[in-house]
């Protein structure tokens, strides 16, 4: 029966995971998506999932135990968030080459040092290439849809998907969320159908053998192409489930973008805060508009580019710092992108891209408040009107 | 327990071609491991020799399903691998009488440095599976570093010997005493050369319903610098000195599997082995009585445990 949840957004995912069932989960706790792993142990103790449940000793192994559990041929899911994936990179870039299917929610933390539990983007934008697809939702119910969807991607396009949430923000909030019956859940991700599992005793198989530099280079290529592939993979499912629940997601959402003149790209959950900014200015007769950025691997790249083109000035919001002493890694990525795609043809381009500006902001989960945002759509009219800006980098919110 | 002459007419499971180095004792733990184990199984390794030496692209020398994903983690992946099979199992995907034993071998630095967490996890929570160690004292396959599985007064790479320094000054960590400390069903030392009592182990380690681990002492060649067709000899003479003696815990209960007739001195073994050569040196024969002293300390200590006469 499809019923509305008051629950909070770990609570949502740890539901969806309940939904898709998994053959295997392998977790370790680490606040703030210690809940996911809490709950679904209780599904596990109460019998509702047939799922083996393994409460191994380090996030370094949930991730090395979730390899082995999906290259076994069993649907396998982790959760975790900071600290816990900083301790998987190493097996993060293991799961993708191996091209395993894995979902994985991922709650936002900040990294150490200092240590700090709340929300920013550092840990999952520090594993940003690695090789896995990520979404970053900006509610509980979109992360509670993506992860169903997400279960389709994965198995698809043979690329394990990372889920995120904003820690506390939306892992501790309560939102109503539509939830789906069991039935309509599986119906819609389907039987897992691995094409080579390991304990297929019949037709031996050897995962993880040495490449020299005569083959390595062709299975990096591979990779790189599955990657390439993926987009519209994401788009398909997200049509079929529209179909199936009436409702969906796009690589990004527009808000607001029409006729904007200036615009605010931003991840996550920042993106309700940004709406009723721009519903506030637009009050005013401000044209302003919002892109959600929620598939950040693959990173749509063509697509952004025509839907900010015809802006005058866009700002990138970041909620994590590259350290390059540049940018943040989303701003990077839309001006490259920008640089390198554009609606216009090459001739007529010049002077005419969007000028740019970054805003790093919300670092270890400092608040960020609809005046804020209002403030950075003053900064872009005045640079689309042609005032010069001293910085492309800009913080919010922080004592300097 | 099969006889030579059974064992000698299975099907190898690790087809040769590999590229070990001749002598080499993993290649022997592994063909010995595989010949004796009851079928079908499936094989994870740990980052190391015997795992870069058997699976060169396009190549394998692995006649089972086999899989390695990492250095420090093979156990954690064989836990995955299992739960996965008791999971399929138990919802009827996979046939409940599919009855697959799971092996993964592991050289010491994967087993007693950087992989000791994701083994000692795996053994607590349970899994059936058994783990072995080939143990050749060293970090072999990045050139002879130590590990914590090298002996006092051994050279490596790491512990080189110096104008001040004789090798490695530390002792070797007990890690099958570790495991016993587990309380897993079954744990052994078996050494490369006595197949007699190395495959008995693997038997009755596999008819275990849990975790057991087998620390085989494994000669390397070129780390121990030692003559290639002395492996098994080495191996022999290394229970013996009861430098490495041969027991097992089984349930809890000690046993030794194998009382040298006559217990050697360890400078028997040290003299076959370069790493040990500078010991034999002019100003060291305090560090050499301190070897064996340390091996008769240890050596008692289990005689009493396994509930054997002191010598
Ligand atoms: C995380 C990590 N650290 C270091 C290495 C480099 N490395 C590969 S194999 C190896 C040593 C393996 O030693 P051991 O486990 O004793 O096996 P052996 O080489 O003797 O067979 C090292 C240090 C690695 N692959 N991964």
């Amino acid at each position: 029966m499809r019923k509305k949840l008051a629950i909070t957004g770990n609570e949502a995912v740890a539901y969806a995971m309940k939904q898709i069932n998994p053959d295997v989960v392998a977790a370790y706790p680490i606040t703030p998506a210690t809940e996911i792993v809490q709950i679904f142990s209780q599904y596990v103790a109460d019998g509702e999932v047939n799922t083996e449940f393994v409460a191994v000793e380090s996030e370094h192994s949930a991730m090395s135990a979730t390899i082995g559990a999906s290259a076994a041929g069993s649907r396998a899911m982790t959760a975790t968030s900071s600290q816990g994936l900083a301790l998987m990179f190493e097996m993060l870039y293991i799961a993708s080459a191996l091209r395993l299917p894995i979902v994985m929610p991922e709650v936002n933390r900040s990294l150490s040092a200092p240590i700090n539990i709340h929300a920013d983007h550092s840990d999952t934008m520090g594993a940003r290439d690695c090789g896995w697809l990520q979404i970053y939702c900006e509610n509980s119910q979109e992360a509670y849809d993506s992860l169903i969807q997400a279960v389709r991607i994965a198995e698809e396009s043979l690329l394990p998907i990372m889920v995120t949430i904003d820690g506390f923000i939306i892992s501790h909030a309560m939102e109503a969320v539509d939830t789906f019956d069991n039935k309509e859940v599986q119906n819609f991700i389907g039987k897992y159908k691995p094409a080579h599992p390991l304990l297929d005793i019949k037709h031996p198989i050897t995962i993880g053998a040495i490449d020299f530099n005569d083959y390595y280079f062709e299975h990096k290529r591979s990779q790189i192409e599955a990657m390439n592939n993926v987009e519209p993979v994401i788009l398909k499912i997200n049509e079929e489930f529209k179909k199936s629940f009436g409702r969906g997601y796009g690589l990004f959402e527009e808000y607001m973008m029409q006729d904007a003149e200036t615009a605010i790209v931003v991840i996550g959950s920042t993106a309700g805060t940004a709406k009723v900014a721009v519903d506030n200015l637009r009050k005013q007769g401000k044209k302003v508009g919002l892109l959600r950025l929620r598939v950040f691997r693959p990173f749509p790249a063509e697509k952004l580019s025509k839907a900010l083109s015809h802006l005058k000035a866009v700002a990138v919001l970041d909620r994590s710092t590259g350290m390059n002493a540049y940018a943040g890694p989303v701003c990077t990525e839309v001006a490259s992108s920008l640089y390198t795609h554009s609606d216009l043809p090459a001739s007529q381009q010049a002077g005419k891209k969007p000028k740019i500006l970054n805003y790093i902001y919300g670092l270890g989960g400092r608040d960020i408040f609809v005046e804020d945002i209002q403030k950075v759509y003053v900064d872009l009219e005045n640079v689309a009107k042609g005032e010069k800006t001293e910085k492309l980098i800009n913080y919010i919110g922080v004592r300097e | 327990m099969p006889s030579l002459k059974e064992l000698s007419k299975e099907k190898e499971s690790l087809s040769g071609g590999h590229r070990l180095c001749a002598g080499c004792g993993a290649s022997i733990v592994a063909r010995q491991v595989l010949l004796t184990a009851p079928k079908p199984l499936v094989v994870t390794c740990a980052t190391g020799c015997l795992e870069v030496a058997t699976t060169i692209f396009p190549y394998t020398a692995w006649e089972m399903p086999w899989m390695h994903s990492a250095f420090e983690n093979a156990a954690a992946t064989c836990s995955g691998i299992e739960s996965a099979y008791q999971s399929l199992k138990k919802q009827g995907t996979l046939p409940v009488d599919a009855n697959i034993n799971f092996i993964t071998f592991g050289g010491d630095g994967g087993t007693y440095d950087i992989g000791l967490q994701s083994l000692s996890g795996a053994m607590e929570r349970g899994h059936k599976m058994l783990y072995v160690c080939y143990n050749n004292q060293a970090y072999m396959n990045t050139g002879i570093q130590r590990s914590s599985a090298t002996p006092k007064g051994g050279f490596t790479t790491t512990s080189p010997v110096g104008k001040v320094k004789p090798g490695k000054e530390q002792s070797r960590k007990d890690l099958t005493e570790i495991m016993v400390a587990h309380n897993i069903p079954y744990v052994a030392q078996a050494v490369v050369g006595d197949w007699r009592d190395l495959t008995t182990k693997v038997q009755k380690a596999l008819s275990k319903d849990g975790p057991s681990f087998i620390n085989v002492l494994t000669p390397c060649r070129l780390g121990w610098g030692c003559a290639p067709e002395k492996t098994l000899d080495i191996g022999r003479l290394a229970a013996d000195t009861c430098f490495w003696p041969l027991y097992e815990v089984e349930e809890g209960v000690y046993k030794l599997t194998h009382k040298p007739k006559e217990k050697k001195p360890i400078i028997k073994l040290l003299k076959l082995q370069d790493r040990f050569k500078h010991l034999f040196k002019k100003g060291n024969e305090a560090l050499l009585a301190e070897i064996q002293e340390d091996i008769d300390k240890k050596w008692k200590k289990l005689l009493f445990l396994c509930g054997e006469k002191s010598e």
